[in-house]
């Protein structure tokens, strides 16, 4: 009887050496004359213990890490195989704080599986979801949806049941399921997690979508960025093609639908979900004006629906278990779970899947243990090079899209004291000018004139005069911007005007240093 | 290898993904993925083929940071600049990172920026012609070019 060590392959493991410490393990095996069988699974998502090795036995699953490949020949040497004791022993993987403290939900299968195994994630509830679709009307897949209170997960936080429902009410001579995979987002990746971990999870959330508004054809528009979720998506979609939850006629019902892989090309905003339309047709990220919203007229002009990762991914349990236990979770209209991405310069970084309401502060400190600088923490970014920059004031706030409206995806990256915020607010708009389509004025002229100010703000040029014309600027971008490109630019830059005036050379009484 | 000998394969490509919906994506990929980049002539058989002006074709080409009109560098390093990296120290590794590039022979290594791998509670990531690595101090990089330099 063999013996089953996890080494997880997600990119983050890989990027940390997973695959010589695979090698080893196997290699290790072999000299001793051990069967062991190592089994790639995905990322629990603690990844400052990355790559970490799990080994079954005993009915459980014990932990050790950040494994090395040099460390291989010492943990067979403690007998890490049933569980010995050794400096990296973590003891068992379900009873680790961080992991114990979650509410995974949407994440429930990350780290447990093999993606490549559809066996893995049939023996764990999948496609339980889509087959009690199948056996609903398509109106009452759409009722459950809003029932369970899912919001749209990429940043929007729009109602998915209602978006839903606006497709399956819509005409159009076919409709289309489009999976915003083309996560940009600094600070997130919990997409790139789900996708490399649990990939069916996405496949099952698109054609119950599928089912429910009378789609045929779905795409996943995965960033070139991702390489190894774009391989991983490639395989499961072909394994699940050919046990029948993908395809023509799904599991006898009758119903047809499938996917297909698109890869982007390096560009941020297509992941604004009309460029993306624009960019799977062919044609270049540009966004477009809304209405028609994509939900009447989407991609090829007809209706779709487009869906974050989280969110499709969500859907299955949903209609396996049903929305009321999705709907007790949370706080006030934001129903359920998100899954936080831990980032930047914090000691424990990792996703954290629990109800809304949490406060940033025990994020911070409770699961992220401080920075990983060891210094204190100055100025934390929640929501992507979208969102605001908040200062400790504001780390007690309980976190939902309502408290906090550029809440976004949910990543979160860390700044410790050493953080120059001026210079950040400069990026902010640096990046915005890089990444602007160049469709709106507002957006592609007022990012390289918000470079130019703070360029002569951080070398103190008439400061006082360029910081009024700054706020000008940012009112102008956040009020005409076609979309939330150049409208959220404003949110890093004024917030870090706002709460740490010293940087921009502005004391607290509001004059200018040495001015 | 010289651009006209490619073209019996851009061909192929072109008639491979000429029907499918919105098919201009994946076929720059599919072409830059054989040819290692895009070449100028390759513009007009694919506006005839998909029914786009040249115009359109240079227009989506150049749109995406992905694509390059000229052959790649013997390797690429992809240097992450986001704010999660930011805040781990990229912004003084990508200086230490320019140096040590330029000192190598032009056609060696391409350095680029890259806005995020992903890698967010890794910082500062990068990524070597195919390899990602995370946690990249200067000595790392230095590290891993050589390693890179001494691999082919």
């Amino acid at each position: 009887m063999s013996i089953t060590v996890y080494v997880p392959r997600d990119a983050a493991a890989l990027a940390l050496g997973a695959d010589a410490v695979a090698q080893a393990v196997m290699a290790e095996a072999t000299r001793r004359n051990l069967a062991v069988r190592v089994v790639r699974n995905g990322s629990r998502g603690l990844f400052w213990l990355e790559p970490l090795v799990e080994v079954e036995t005993g009915g459980e699953r014990i932990a050790y890490g950040p494994v090395a490949a040099d460390d291989v020949p010492a943990l067979f040497d403690a007998g890490f195989l049933r569980g010995g004791k050794h400096a990296l022993r973590q003891g068992a993987t379900d009873a680790i704080p961080y992991l114990q403290k979650q509410q995974r939900y949407t994440l429930a299968r990350i780290g447990l599986v093999d993606p490549a195994s559809l066996a893995d994630y049939l023996a764990l509830e999948g496609y339980a979801g889509l087959r009690r679709a199948l056996a609903l009307s398509p109106g009452a897949i759409v009722e459950e949806v809003i029932a369970s209170g899912l919001r749209g997960r990429g940043g929007a936080a729009f109602p998915t049941g209602r978006k839903w429902q606006t497709v399956a009410n819509a005409q159009g001579a076919c409709k289309y399921i489009v999976c915003n995979a083309d996560e940009g987002d600094s600070g997130s990746y919990s997409d790139r997690l789900l996708m490399e971990s649990d990939p069916h999870a996405l496949f099952e959330g698109m054609a119950i979508a599928a089912r429910a508004v009378g789609a045929s054809r779905g795409y996943i528009y995965v960033r070139s960025e991702y390489p190894h979720a774009l391989a991983i998506l490639d395989s499961a979609i072909g394994q699940a093609r050919a046990a029948g939850f993908l395809g023509a006629d799904i599991l006898g019902s009758g119903f047809s639908f499938d996917i297909e892989l698109r890869k982007g090309a390096g560009s941020y905003v297509c992941g604004e979900e009309t460029a993306l339309l624009e960019s799977l047709e062919g044609r270049r990220g540009m966004v477009r004006a809304k209405p028609p919203l994509p939900a009447v007229a989407g991609l090829f002009g007809q209706p779709t629906v487009v869906n974050n990762v989280i969110t499709l991914a969500t859907v299955p349990r949903i209609l396996a278990q049903g929305a009321v236990a999705y709907q007790a979770l949370g706080a006030g209209r934001s129903r359920g779970t998100l899954p936080f991405q831990l980032a930047g310069n914090i000691k424990y970084g990792g996703v954290v899947e629990v109800p809304f309401g949490i406060t940033l502060r025990a994020l911070l400190h409770d699961f992220g243990g401080g920075t990983a600088s060891g210094r204190p923490i100055r100025a934390v970014q929640v929501g992507g090079p979208l969102g605001m920059y908040l200062p400790e004031s504001r780390w007690d706030t309980p976190l939902d899209y309502e408290s906090l409206p550029t809440l976004g995806h949910g990543g979160i990256v860390v700044h410790d004291d050493t953080a120059d915020m001026a210079r950040l607010a400069r990026y902010a708009m640096q990046f915005c000018a890089l990444e602007s389509c160049g469709k709106c004025t507002p957006c592609r002229i007022g990012s390289v004139r918000g470079v130019e100010l703070l360029d002569a703000i951080i070398a103190n040029r008439d400061s006082t005069a360029q910081i009024d014309l700054l706020r000008e600027l940012c009112g102008t971008m956040r009020d005409a911007s076609l979309c939330a490109m150049g409208g959220m630019t404003p949110y890093p830059v004024l917030s870090a005007l706002e709460h740490f005036p010293q940087d921009f050379g502005i004391t607290a009484q509001g004059g200018r240093h040495g001015a | 290898m010289p651009a006209a000998s490619r073209q019996p394969q851009i061909d192929t490509l072109i008639a491979a993904h000429a029907q499918r919906p919105g098919a201009l994506l994946p076929l720059l990929h599919a072409i830059q993925d054989t040819c290692g980049h895009i070449p100028p002539q390759a513009i007009a058989p694919i506006a005839a083929a998909l029914n786009l002006s040249q115009a359109e074709v240079h227009g989506v080409i150049t749109f995406y940071r992905h694509f390059r009109s000229t052959p790649p560098a013997r390797h690429t390093v992809h240097l992450c600049c986001g704010e999660a990296c930011q805040s781990m120290g990229a912004e003084a590794l990508a200086g230490h990172a320019r140096a040590r590039v330029e000192q190598l022979a032009p056609g060696e290594c391409d350095l680029q920026p890259v806005y995020c791998l992903g890698l967010c509670a890794t910082a500062p990531a990068m990524q070597v012609d195919d390899a990602l690595h995370a946690r990249v101090t200067p000595e790392k990089f230095d590290a891993l070019i050589e390693a890179m330099r001494s691999a082919k």
